[in-house]
């Protein structure tokens, strides 16, 4: 495998950010108690680098390095520049919380940048081995993220049930790829679509390999039947964590999606296109249904998350260029939304007291109105409630699957949706219509306003004008 | 014919901006925000008048149209257009928000400057539903709009808000996200968005059905209709004085308008076979929630139940058409009622605003809705009871007053359609007579019933310019409906012609149960 600037030049980004989590975890050594504010700074820098040459290296047509294992596409590009900017808001809104708490250390950036590095692995793969890789880099770092605040114990008994069914999951994909590779005798994407082009889809290994894989998919979206780890580990997970965890890994999961389902087995799609149908249904029914039950909110938000799946789902199950650019619109939305919800959830937390009741919320826009504002954006964009562009994304998904008649599921989904605006618009209620039960003044750095207002019109401005981030996800898919 | 200068924009951008504007002033001089506010409604008033005095009534032609790209990969379009049909519904908009501002000026005291910039978001949000001709563009006006109402009703309102706001915003939520895809799917079978293409859509029975079920869901809600009506007592009860005036006289009419732009010419042949449905629960509508009306003791449910009754008027006068086409095949009935509708929905948008304002002024002095706790009221609060009798006579539909004409004009058509319809929608002269002669009896006339009546103090300068302006609106147009007639007539006419031309694809000709489309030049004669 040739080491050579070809072949090194387009991973810029990812070597960046490699650098940076060894620099992070080096200096970090030297670094009094008092200065422990540089990992942070020496991270969000590693990251604007990184975002810098995403855009340097990015542009132009699909190209294949080290022998086909990983691939730059215009696909890959849009979702590293999003997941890269995404991790930046979860490091900032984060940072005053560790500060308060003494765990401000190197580690939480180490750990942090290792698993961006696996997500843009993930985004990077062409082959089921580079998937892989960088799939298992993402979740070691958030098992022991999640376990981060390691005299919790329900951050540990969070991580241990995330780990184990995190290895579970990993383990069916794994025996999916061995029977795909069993059938196909190759792992790289561009082989593997090509022998099933030329043998046909009857073979009833890679049937069987293919349903391995979309339970994989499954456990790794926290799609319904395999979504049981996502309210535990939301709920037990530090916020900051949970926050982190919510947002960026479903754009690799999208990736993830993407280059199994379509890259590889794309010539399959009749078969998973009716298993994601299913997991699509069930996702947003028993999603939106179980969230209304929550009174805490990171439960509430793990539910949304588990509904949200679903619409991913549906766009990737249309099966049409439209359909993933619908998708693919959805996931970044998705994580920018859940970004912010979790970023004002985070800075409400004090020292000593973490925002996990739905009450907790109350009266905020007696507090502060800025952010009772942002936080009402992201609810009603996460109700799909125009101008914001949660309507947008349900607009672009539900017009992939009616252009593929699939008028009922259409249907459902908006069904689904009125009951999920329930929840939300509890939400907001708590913000506007309750007074608050505590004065004590919500304090937040300059940077961290600036950074959330960002957020939350960046969602408005969207919504407004859509146009621009919805041909860069159709140029992907082109 | 696109329009030069930017009207319709700037009449749905300047109270957004202008609303921006008042909740960034925020709350540390709420005199400075309240100007502002009324400032920003008089001159929206003010520039919404130029659409009036530049239209022209000569032609069914969408004015002022206004066209740039929004989201071109998918044909959306920035698409804006008004005809005699919207443009009259602009104008009321942004005429009666400036009632609204006046009206909390000095009540409102929790976060004044959120207030008045909800209530101006939401008149900028109104206007661009009335003008949007693309669908989409339409969609985001019309969803957009309940965030604002959501807050109004939730943040300021009576103590059952909650309740009440969540069940709006479920109901009307409800409602369209099912036209959301009858939408999309128009858009595959029109390849466009536009409302105006959607108009011209050749769509197979099915398919109308569906669509029109779709539509009916979100407008009925809106209106609303009997039996998805449910909310609007709630929501009137509970919102703020500035809420129900909204509410009342601009927000059920968006569901009316979206039976003229959308349920009627887009699919013709269903509406023309289901036309005994809706034709039933406009009666329903009027004759029961008519005594349901008759029994409150809160007088703010009992104006919502009458806006209910009032509105089943409207949806009747629209749907009657059908019976008159079937019944003679002539046109001019057709046109009367829909006119008739349209007059009602105008006359109903000023009066159920005032009848809110009054009950607005007796709440702020005393802290009741409730009937039995009035009583002689015109005996300390002379003025106040004039303009009361007067709202409530044309409310009844008094001839003279603005109330009277689109009643009138409802019934003659559906006397030429059928004589049991003009007999049931007549008696809500009766019966709306009946229920607001019986309020007024017992809230403004008789002995002064109690210490608090006694105490009362008569109207200040702002409530008299408030129920004197509307006062001399409903007796202008009641006296003399000719000019808001005339500038709609051309695009009722266009409406009832399209309306009136079978639209199924040519296998399907046998089930029309309009007319054939070509060679009939419907208005020819």
């Amino acid at each position: 495998m040739p080491f050579d600037a070809a072949n090194l030049l387009p991973i810029l980004p990812e070597i960046v950010v490699a650098i940076t989590a060894s620099l992070v975890l080096m200096v970090d050594l030297y670094l009094k108690d008092e200065h422990k504010g540089f990992n942070h700074n020496l991270a969000i820098i590693g990251l604007l680098v990184a975002i810098g040459f995403t855009g340097a290296v990015g542009g132009g047509a699909q190209e294949l390095f080290f022998d086909g294992n990983v691939v730059r596409d215009a696909m890959s590009d849009l979702l590293k520049g999003a997941v890269l900017v995404i991790s930046i808001f979860a490091f900032v809104y984060s940072q005053p919380w560790l500060k308060d708490r003494g765990l401000l250390g190197g580690e939480y950036y180490a750990l942090g940048l290792f698993a961006v590095l696996g997500m843009l692995v993930m985004i990077d793969a062409n082959s089921f081995l580079t998937l892989y890789l960088g799939l298992e880099l993402l979740a070691l770092c958030f098992y022991s993220l999640v376990a981060f605040d390691r005299d919790s114990p329900t951050g540990s008994e969070a991580a241990m049930k995330y780990f184990v069914l995190g290895a579970l999951g990993s383990g069916m994909l794994l025996y999916g790829v061995s029977m795909i590779y069993g059938a196909t005798g190759s792992i790289e994407f561009g082989a593997v679509a090509q022998v099933i082009a030329e043998q046909g889809t009857k073979d009833k290994v890679l049937i069987f390999g293919i349903a391995f894989l979309v339970i994989g998919i499954g456990f790794k979206f926290g799609a319904v039947p395999f979504h049981m780890w996502v309210p535990d580990v939301y709920e037990g997970a530090p916020t900051p964590v949970a926050l982190f965890l919510s947002s960026a890994p479903k754009i690799a999961a999208f990736a993830l999606a993407v280059r199994l389902l379509v890259d590889a087995m794309g010539g399959l799609q009749a078969d998973w296109q009716g298993m994601l149908a299913i997991l699509a249904v069930l996702s947003m029914g028993l999603g939106n249904l179980v969230a209304i039950a929550q009174t805490n909110i990171k439960r509430m938000m793990a539910y949304s998350a588990i509904s949200h799946v679903g619409f991913i789902f549906l766009g990737l199950l249309a099966g049409s260029s439209q359909g993933y650019a619908a998708a693919m619109f959805y996931a970044i939305v998705y994580a920018l939304t859940t970004a912010g919800a979790f970023g004002i959830m985070v800075i409400l937390s004090r020292k000593g007291f973490d925002v996990e009741l739905l009450e907790d919320l109350r009266g905020l826009n007696d507090r502060d109105s800025w952010y009772a504002a942002m936080m009402a954006i992201m609810m009603f964009s996460a109700a799909g409630v125009p101008p914001t562009v949660g309507f947008m994304a349900k607009l672009l998904v539900l017009e992939a699957v009616v252009r593929v008649d699939m008028v009922w599921l259409a249907l459902v989904a908006v069904f689904f949706s009125i009951i999920g605006a329930f929840y939300y618009l509890r939400v907001v209620k708590l913000i506007y219509f309750d007074r608050p039960a505590t004065d004590a003044p919500i304090l937040t750095s300059g940077g961290v306003r600036a950074v959330m207002s960002v957020n939350g019109l960046t969602i408005l401005f969207l919504g407004l004008f859509p146009a621009a981030l919805l041909s860069l996800c159709q140029g992907a898919f082109a | 014919m696109e329009s030069v200068f930017p009207l319709l924009t700037l009449v749905i951008w300047l109270p957004i901006l202008g609303g921006t504007v008042v909740l960034a002033s925020g709350d540390r001089d709420t005199n400075l925000s309240k100007w502002l506010a009324l400032g920003t409604a008089v001159l929206t008033f003010l520039v919404s008048l130029g659409l009036w005095i530049g239209f022209d009534s000569t032609t069914a032609d969408m004015q002022f149209v206004e066209r740039g790209a929004w989201i071109p990969t998918f044909n959306v379009w920035y698409f804006l257009g008004v005809d005699g049909i919207s443009m009259p519904l602009i104008v009321l908009t942004t005429f009666i928000t400036i009632f609204v501002v006046v009206a909390g000026w000095d009540v409102i005291a929790y976060r004044p400057s959120q207030y008045m910039a909800a209530f101006m978001i939401m008149e900028g949000l109104m206007v661009g539903v009335f003008s949007a001709l693309d669908a989409i563009l339409f969609y985001v006006f019309w969803e957009a709009m309940l965030i604002p109402m959501f807050i109004i009703i939730g943040v300021w309102g009576g103590p059952n808000r909650v309740y009440a706001t969540i069940k709006f915003f479920l109901y009307t939520f409800f409602g369209s996200v099912f036209m959301l895809v009858a939408l999309i799917y128009m858009y595959f079978q029109a390849n466009s968005f536009s409302i105006l293409d959607f108009h011209e859509l050749e769509l197979g029975m099915s398919a109308q059905v569906l669509i029109f079920i779709a539509f009916l869901l979100a407008f009925a809600v809106k209106v609303p209709m009997f039996p998805v009506h449910t909310w609007l007592p709630d929501a009137h009860v509970e919102a703020p004085t500035g809420g129900s005036v909204i509410l009342a006289a601009i927000m059920l009419k968006i569901g009316g308008y979206g039976f003229l732009r959308f349920s009627l010419p887009i699919t013709p042949d269903a509406s023309a076979s289901l036309d005994w449905l809706i034709i039933a629960l406009s009666l329903i509508a009027v004759v029961y929630i008519g005594f349901v009306a008759l029994v409150q003791q809160d007088m703010k449910k009992l104006i919502a139940y009458s806006s209910i009754a009032h509105m089943g008027f409207v949806t009747l006068g629209f749907f009657i058409l059908f019976a008159l086409l079937r019944h003679s095949g002539e046109s001019t009935g057709a046109v009367m009622g829909i006119e008739g509708g349209m007059v009602q929905m105008i006359s109903h948008g000023f009066i159920s605003a005032a009848l809110f304002l009054c009950v607005g002024v007796l709440y702020d002095r005393m802290h009741s809705r409730q009937i039995a706790d009035y009583g002689g009221v015109i005996n300390t609060m002379p003025w106040f009871g004039g303009f009361m009798v007067f709202f409530a006579m044309s409310n009844a539909g008094l001839p003279g007053t603005s109330g009277f004409v689109g009643e009138f004009m409802v019934i003659l058509a559906a006397f030429r359609a059928d004589f049991w319809f003009a007999f049931l929608a007549a008696t809500t002269l009766v019966l709306a007579a009946a229920f607001t002669l019986w309020m007024i009896k017992r809230v403004v006339y008789g002995e002064v019933k109690n210490e608090k009546v006694a105490a009362l103090a008569d109207l200040n300068g702002r409530e008299r310019f408030n129920l004197g302006a509307l006062a001399a609106v409903v007796l202008l147009f009641g006296l003399w409906p000719a000019p808001l007639v005339d500038v709609m007539h051309k695009s009722v006419e266009h409406l009832v012609a399209q309306v009136s031309v079978c639209k199924l694809p040519a296998v399907q000709a046998a089930d029309c149960l309009l007319a054939q489309p070509a060679p009939v030049a419907f208005l020819a004669p």
